[in-house]
């Protein structure tokens, strides 16, 4: 009995299943979809990322929302946020409600690179805006891109071409890697291997360590005894503090010179300057860099009781020329928003020279930075010295390497 | 310059010394975990907590209270240990009955509450702690420049390590601690108070862990998830040693570090998984551990 | 099987068949992937008595190589779930045959070692995208003729997967094989004694769990369009459990309700800001310490009452 009530309804799920595909989906119609200006600030709440976006993002959402006036004319614009939890699962899945049921118009922050690539392909899907803010993968702009993303602040070329160019130009010329043994260390390393080759410097070796790695005295030792004057380190977040402190403890320091090749600020402060000082650092976003950015700052300090990442600052960027894009479409439709911001040239307080590419990818000044010694810090949060300025049009992976299928060649 | 597999013989010496020093931690906290496992016939998952609650307690008394690293050394394994007492007495207490599973998915839900609750107030980015003045600086060994601090971390733990050895096997305190694993009934009823003795047992296990925690602090970043991070490939360390005795879990916690330090050099795509693989090959040859005997 | 049982799953069947009119159907096929999950765990912790710490490494390894065959090799939707089947069940008999070496506890953490492990390998090999994860995974055709792109279909598709892999799980308990499995969950020594090859039971029954738990794992590959390490990592392996806890062990319909449980709540929480982990955590020492029998089990004792 069991077997054929079984196999009679398998059989009818697939019979079902034709007739059913005609499912009304919500249309959006009108200037405005739905009578509202709609911004979704996903990111990591407590995981990992939760110190680099996290509460902050959407502290900083709220902040250019109530810096725009609330409002569009008549229509409410509203900040809506979530936790991923680092799962792009979890992300996706929030994200195509935010879309299909929420209203959503745009979101933003969308760290964690899986969950980043995952969510732009919801985006496409649902033809809404990503403004990817946090993710670093540079795939968001070459295989992964599509029309209905823009990856905003930094990605991992920029960071780790930027520090490498600038370290050889100024002396740095031999290099020792200490690269993360996946895919994301294995492309930090080789982007800054190349531009190092390319600029006349030399590459000693490198050497790969896991994830999550405890302890990295020995890879030191190893990176310390093939007397490179720099130790490119292409991990990220809690390996490439370990491996800071490391170094610091084994002397090495003293000798040879640490790049971090994806550095944050919120790194370096729970670092703190005794361990971290003389390391160099690209970085898109300082909060101290002049009367702009402080001003920014200071007010984002009074309500998430720390200083702006490059995220933090990206996020309220992001969120602003979005919302005066859409001002000047008159709709919040992405493609016609998307449009705008191309023909337009952004410049804020975050972004320097900004222009959004074909690829999805919005360049701006980058900047080299040397994180300061204890003694040379007046200040809480006074932590870096501006070496360089990395135009916009050097910054970021050039046209001419993209592997994006949008871009033209 | 000697060279071995191509390596030179210096570059050797100084990655045996460094693995023996992520050994020790793998020793301590192996045997925490085998002297609770012995008497209270449960798998602590929160054992990795319990080593980031020590970490944490040394930052938290330098920072709250001013006090200094030795007092924290010493105050934070007593602290995590009195939370310790605290667990077993309202939370373990329950399952002793039950299947012994029971036991591990408590202390995994407890482990993610904390880990939870850390991350909440304190980020995941970590908190810095400073090696202490006298341990500053590096000795030279003539192959290597080793760091003071590191040595004292090998030196303290093993000093404890043989410490809880000699405890266990030669006291009298030891022997009714072995008699009550052996056969609790007949412990008690020869007088000795069995549950304290299994609440102070338990204590004493994560005290330890709570110990590492407190010497790791100023060479790792104090982070929330350092705990999760270092408890598998404990796991692993106790299932290739086996549980059944205390200078196997120090030993095996000992050679294992040195084992993934030297693959560190030879082959460090290798060096996450050599652990597991070495846990495989004693599975097949000797599926009761290194020094184990099964229960 | 009672006439009160067959009117229940009737139930539940009609009920999975219209309840993407009212729910989200990538959420639905999301709970029914887990549901699998932790029904194929269940095998073991339920009715075997092993409880296995790294079940992920199947959900995720399935995953990942179904996703590899689809995309890069272009292998027919069918074939690439088979061959992410294929794969749990190779490793499920290899990790098997090492973990059912020792028993008890230990097995809990062999098997959740080996799981790491293959969270690092996968990490490492360059197919699975790292950190970025094996994206953009097309669904295509199912047996060339019926699109999966439309979600509704796809649903339907995964329902008729789901049942059928309960329908294997179902059969199973029920078997002898079931009643042997049974008999060394309860008193292993005495399963031996009677003459039972017990490793070779419990190998059997950790490669169909395993090979279960990739069905769920390539077909959820297939739902969401990707495959990222959060499928391998030992948080997965605990999720699994909670489900089970949660649901009830050892109850033929206990994992599904523990799955959508806690589905439901992540859904749910990921407007909480962060407490998510705090909160698993608590529910799983709420139900070791208060509720062991699980909410299935808990109304099936009040109903025997």
């Amino acid at each position: 009995m069991k077997r054929q009530l079984l196999s009679a309804l398998v059989a009818s799920a697939f019979a079902l299943a034709p007739v059913a595909m005609a499912q009304p989906k919500p249309a959006a119609v009108g200037k405005f979809s739905d009578g509202i200006v709609k911004i979704g600030v996903l990111t990591d709440m407590s995981g990992l990322y939760s110190d680099l976006g996290g509460q902050g993002s959407f502290i900083a959402a709220q902040m250019a929302v109530a810096d725009f006036g609330n409002q569009l004319g008549n229509v409410k614009i509203e900040v809506v946020s979530a936790d991923h939890q680092n799962n792009a699962e979890t992300g996706a899945n929030r994200m195509r409600e935010w879309f299909d049921r929420q209203q959503v118009d745009m979101v933003t922050d969308l760290l964690n690179s899986a969950v980043g690539i995952a969510t732009a392909k919801v985006a496409n899907e649902k033809k809404r805006l990503a403004i990817n803010v946090g993710a670093g993968s540079t795939r968001i702009t070459n295989e992964d891109c599509n029309p209905h993303t823009i990856h905003y602040a930094y990605d991992t070329y920029a960071l780790g071409y930027g520090t490498g160019k600038a370290i050889v130009k100024t002396g740095g010329d031999t290099w020792f890697f200490l690269t993360a043994d996946y895919a994301f260390g294995h492309s930090l390393e080789k982007d800054t291997a190349d531009v190092v080759k390319a600029n006349g410097g030399k590459v000693l070796g490198q050497v790969r360590h896991p994830l999550n790695a405890a302890d990295f005295s020995s890879f030191l030792l190893q990176a310390q005894s093939s007397k490179a004057k720099i130790i490119g380190l292409a991990n990220a977040g809690g390996d490439t503090i370990n491996a800071i402190k490391a170094a610091n403890e084994f002397g090495i320091t003293k000798n040879q010179n640490l790049a971090g090749l994806l550095v944050f600020i919120t790194d370096i402060h729970s670092l703190g300057l005794n361990t971290a000082q003389g390391m160099l650092l690209t970085d898109g976003f300082y909060w101290d860099m002049d009367d702009k950015t402080r001003a920014f700052s200071k007010r984002f300090f009074e309500k998430a009781k720390k200083m702006p990442s490059m995220v933090h600052a990206g996020v309220y960027s992001a969120t602003m020329n979005y919302l005066k894009a859409v001002k000047a479409a008159g709709t919040d439709d992405a493609a016609t928003v998307v449009a705008t911001l191309k023909k337009s040239n952004v410049d804020d307080f975050f972004l320097r020279n900004g222009k959004l590419r074909e690829d999805g990818r919005m360049i701006h000044d980058m900047y080299l930075m040397q994180v300061k010694k204890q003694a040379d810090s007046k200040y809480p949060w006074d932590y870096y010295t501006l070496k360089a300025t990395i135009p916009a049009a050097e910054a970021f992976q050039p046209m001419s390497a993209s592997r994006c299928p949008m871009v033209k060649k | 310059m000697t060279e071995l597999f191509g390596i030179p013989i210096q570059a050797f010496l100084s990655q045996i010394l460094l693995g023996l020093v992520n050994g020790s931690f793998y020793a301590m906290l192996s045997l925490g975990l085998a002297v609770i496992f012995g008497l209270l016939n449960i798998v602590n998952f929160a054992h990795g907590t319990f080593y980031m609650l020590g970490a944490f307690g040394a930052w938290m008394l330098l920072a709250y209270a001013g006090l200094n690293y030795w007092f924290a050394l010493v105050l934070a394994p007593l602290l995590v240990g009195a939370f310790g007492v605290l667990i077993e007495k309202t939370m373990l207490r329950w399952l002793y009955k039950l299947d012994h599973l029971y036991g591990l998915l408590l202390t995994f839900g407890l482990a993610l509450i904390l880990e939870g609750l850390f991350r909440q107030q304190f980020g995941v980015s970590g908190q810095p702690y400073q090696v202490p003045e006298a341990l500053k600086g590096a000795t030279n060994l003539g192959f290597m420049f080793l760091p003071n601090y590191r040595a004292w971390v090998v030196i303290a733990s093993l000093v404890v390590c043989l410490l809880t050895w000699y405890v266990i096997e030669k006291t009298k305190l030891g022997a009714y601690l072995r008699a009550g694993t052996e056969n609790p009934q007949l412990t008690q009823a020869f007088g000795v108070n069995v549950p304290r003795m299994v609440t102070l047992t338990y204590a004493f296990g994560v005290a330890l862990a709570g110990f590492a925690g407190g010497l790791a602090a100023p060479i790792i970043q104090i982070n929330p998830l350092m705990g999760s991070n270092i408890i598998i490939i404990v796991f692993a360390v106790v299932v290739i040693g086996g549980m059944g005795s205390i200078l196997g879990s120090i030993l095996t916690g000992l050679s294992l570090g040195v084992i993934e330090g030297l693959t560190k050099v030879l082959y460090p795509e290798a060096s996450s998984t050599v652990v597991f693989l070495i846990m495989a090959l004693v599975l097949l040859v000797r599926p009761a551990g290194l020094f184990g005997k099964e229960k | 099987m009672p006439r009160s049982h067959r009117i229940l799953y009737a139930a539940l069947l009609i009920l999975g068949l219209l309840a993407p009119l009212v729910a989200y159907p990538i959420f639905l096929m999301k709970a029914l992937c887990f549901a699998l999950f932790a029904s194929a765990f269940n095998l073991l912790i339920g009715f075997t008595g092993l409880l296995s710490f790294g079940h992920a490494m199947f959900l995720g390894s399935a995953g990942y190589i179904c996703g590899h065959a689809i995309k890069v090799l272009g292998w027919p939707t069918e074939f690439a779930i088979l061959a992410g089947v294929a794969a749990s069940a190779l490793i499920g008999y290899v990790v098997g045959t090492l973990a059912i070496r020792r028993q008890g506890i230990y097995f809990a953490m062999i098997t959740l070692a080996f799981s790491q492990m293959l969270y690092f390998i996968f990490l490492q090999m360059p197919f699975t995208g790292g950190e970025d994860g094996l994206q953009g995974i097309p669904r295509r055709h199912l047996f060339g003729f019926i699109d999966l792109d439309d979600d509704l279909t796809m649903y339907y598709v995964v329902f008729a997967i789901t049942l059928a892999g309960f329908w294997m799980i179902y059969r199973t308990i029920h078997s002898p094989f079931g009643q042997v499995l049974k008999a060394i969950r309860e008193n292993e020594a005495r399963a031996l004694s009677l003459g039972y090859d017990v490793d070779r039971y419990k190998l059997l029954a950790f490669v169909l769990s395993a090979a279960l738990s990739g069905l769920a794992g390539a077909t959820k590959a297939l739902v969401f369009k990707f495959e990222t390490l959060t499928d391998v990592h030992w948080h997965m392996s605990g999720e699994v459990v909670l489900m089970t806890l949660l649901g009830g062990m050892g109850t033929i319909l206990g994992p599904t309700v523990g799955a959508l449980i806690v589905v439901t709540l992540q859904n749910y929480l990921a407007s909480l800001e962060g407490w998510v982990t705090v909160i698993t955590g608590a529910i799983f020492v709420l139900c070791v310490l208060a509720f062991r029998r699980g909410v299935v089990g808990e109304i099936a004792a009040r109903i025997k009452g």
